[in-house]
């Protein structure tokens, strides 16, 4: 496995690092066990991309992480993930290397994976909140004829402001949607997840130079 | 944190290796799975499955056994079980007339059993589900999940397991699972927060004066907090909340479950359960059986929920059935 894996690695260590973090967020308005699940998936995660086999094939390191995501986390946010990893394998099913209309293919199959399995929408305060907004922003600049690298900062400017957005919003969606009104205020912890994975592959990509 | 453990990320595993070493005789595990079914293997029944996060013990596994359930799934602490997990308990008790999921409403719980009853049907393996949605603490809104599943559930085990036994084929286990969920309702009360192992540190804090009202059971905030109140006044809320969404008449039968948290004396449950007879009896309402004790926990959280079954003749029946379980047993 090539950058993708050490991508990925990296991903996965930015979650880890945040564990405490997530969970936090999530005791306000959930049920404090965000940062703890995603921390066990992706500890298990990083695990197999160290240890795994030379694979390069981009859709078979996208299923590996999706299974392992959905065998590893419970609670909602295994079943949403690792979905979106599987989906995203599907258009990237035979590539070596993630270029700019691959990578948007991805980013696209991966949200309405979380979509279907979720039965939820923008506004609900999910990570659907950050990573919709990153979704749009990345077409856009790739339509603009920009690099990966640029598509990704703009992904990720886009995510930071559905984080910010989540504070402002109720939930409808999730655990916190029992708390009602009760969840005004707070940041969605998925939403926090969801862009702090696009910021470690953003940084990832500004460190590394080059397509992932 | 004070708590009798090795590792935090051990508790899972060693707890289901000491309930299998209580009840050898009702239950075995599912080699290298969190999946508890009975010892004496897959029936020809229709089969229930459950589960969800641990720390509510003696949910799930204590009511593996005879009239209850076949499989119990324990995920993570607090965090629903994985699919993966929920597939291997489907598999190892479908005695080949069909299982039947029991879930309770908790999004990661839905998703979770929803994937595993994808990859059974995929097999082949007879299936259906039903959602419990017991909790009235919730709004009833139109943009909500809708209600929580919580201890009503109990009753979807007891009853849907005692049709199972009698030969009942899926629809009809179904039908009662489903009957029983339309006419259960509880709500439940903290005193104290309780501490999920690898965190370390309590989920929530109440002052000393607090309480919290209609919190979820897995320590998540519930609708509001206010002072703490007397057990009569504390009983009188909730069943006010619980008959405001479901009116019960005089001359009506119900069954009562007055279930501790984990961290509330027994003695506090009869003093509670006194004033629930005392209010259904004021108002004509039969018991045809109470439950007071810990069913459902929330690790060593303080306080109680209160869960009324409304009767009739079909299910006064079934919940009279007899039951074999480590945490139920009924003759």
């Amino acid at each position: 496995m090539g950058d993708l894996a050490a991508a990925l690695i990296a991903v996965g260590e930015a979650i880890i690092k945040n564990k405490q973090y997530l969970t936090d967020l999530d005791s306000a308005i959930g049920d404090g066990d965000h940062g703890l699940n995603m921390a066990r998936g992706f500890e298990a995660v990083v695990v197999k991309l160290k240890t795994g086999t030379m694979i390069q094939e981009v859709g078979a390191i996208m299923k590996l992480v999706g299974m392992t995501l959905i065998s590893t986390v419970g609670g909602a946010s295994g079943p949403l993930y690792g979905t979106a990893f599987l989906r995203a394998a599907v258009p990237s099913a035979g590539k070596e290397v993630i270029d700019g209309q691959t990578a948007l293919l991805m980013f696209q199959a991966a949200i309405k994976g979380i979509k279907d399995r979720g039965k939820a929408s923008r506004g609900e305060k999910t990570m659907l909140d950050a990573l919709e907004p990153a979704q749009d922003a990345f077409q856009k600049t790739f339509e603009a004829g920009k690099s990966l690298p640029e598509c990704l900062h703009a992904a990720c400017d886009a995510a930071q402001q559905g984080i910010e957005f989540t504070k402002t919003i109720i939930a409808t969606k999730g655990r916190a949607s029992y708390l009602g009104e009760r969840s005004l205020g707070h940041q969605d912890p998925g939403a926090t997840s969801s862009f702090i994975m696009l910021q470690a592959l953003t940084q990832f990509c500004d460190g590394s130079k080059e397509a992932v | 944190m004070k708590k009798i453990m090795n590792v935090p990320e051990q508790v899972v595993e060693e707890m289901l290796e000491g309930m299998v070493a209580a009840h050898p005789q009702y239950v075995k595990r599912l080699p290298g799975f969190d999946v508890l079914v009975r010892a004496g293997g897959a029936t020809e029944k229709v089969a229930l499955v459950s589960g969800g996060g641990s720390g509510h013990e003696p949910a799930h596994g204590g009511f593996v056994g005879k009239g209850m359930l076949d499989g119990a799934v324990a995920g993570a602490v607090f965090t629903s079980p994985t699919p993966d997990q929920i597939y291997e308990a489907i598999k190892a008790v479908n005695g080949g007339k069909g299982v039947l999921l029991v879930i309770k409403n908790y999004t990661g719980d839905v998703l979770n059993f929803e994937m595993a009853a994808e990859l059974a049907e995929a097999d082949g393996i007879q299936l259906d589900k039903v959602i419990v949605d017991d909790d009235v603490a919730v709004e009833n809104s139109t943009w909500t999940t809708g209600r929580r599943g919580i201890a009503g559930t109990l009753f979807v085990h007891k009853l849907a397991g005692a049709k199972a036994e009698t030969g009942g084929n899926l629809a009809e286990v179904k039908g009662v699972a489903a009957k029983v969920i339309a006419n259960v309702r509880s709500m439940g009360m903290a005193l104290a927060p309780c501490t999920v192992p690898a965190a370390g540190k309590p989920s929530f804090v109440l002052d000393e004066n607090e309480m919290e009202i209609g919190m979820g059971i897995h320590g998540e905030p519930g609708t509001h907090r206010e002072a703490i109140r007397s057990a009569d006044e504390i009983v009188m809320h909730l069943l006010d909340k619980i008959f405001a969404d479901m009116p019960v008449q005089s001359g009506e039968e119900v069954a009562v479950l007055v279930n501790g948290l984990g961290g509330t004396p027994l003695m506090e449950l009869y003093v509670a359960n006194r004033k629930v007879a005392e209010i259904l009896a004021a108002k004509g309402i039969q018991v045809a059986k109470t439950f007071v004790g810990n069913y459902m926990t929330s690790l060593e959280m303080a306080g109680l929920s209160v869960s009324v079954l409304k009767l009739d003749e079909e299910l006064k029946s079934l919940l009279l059935a007899p039951a074999d379980t480590p945490a139920w047993v009924q003759f």
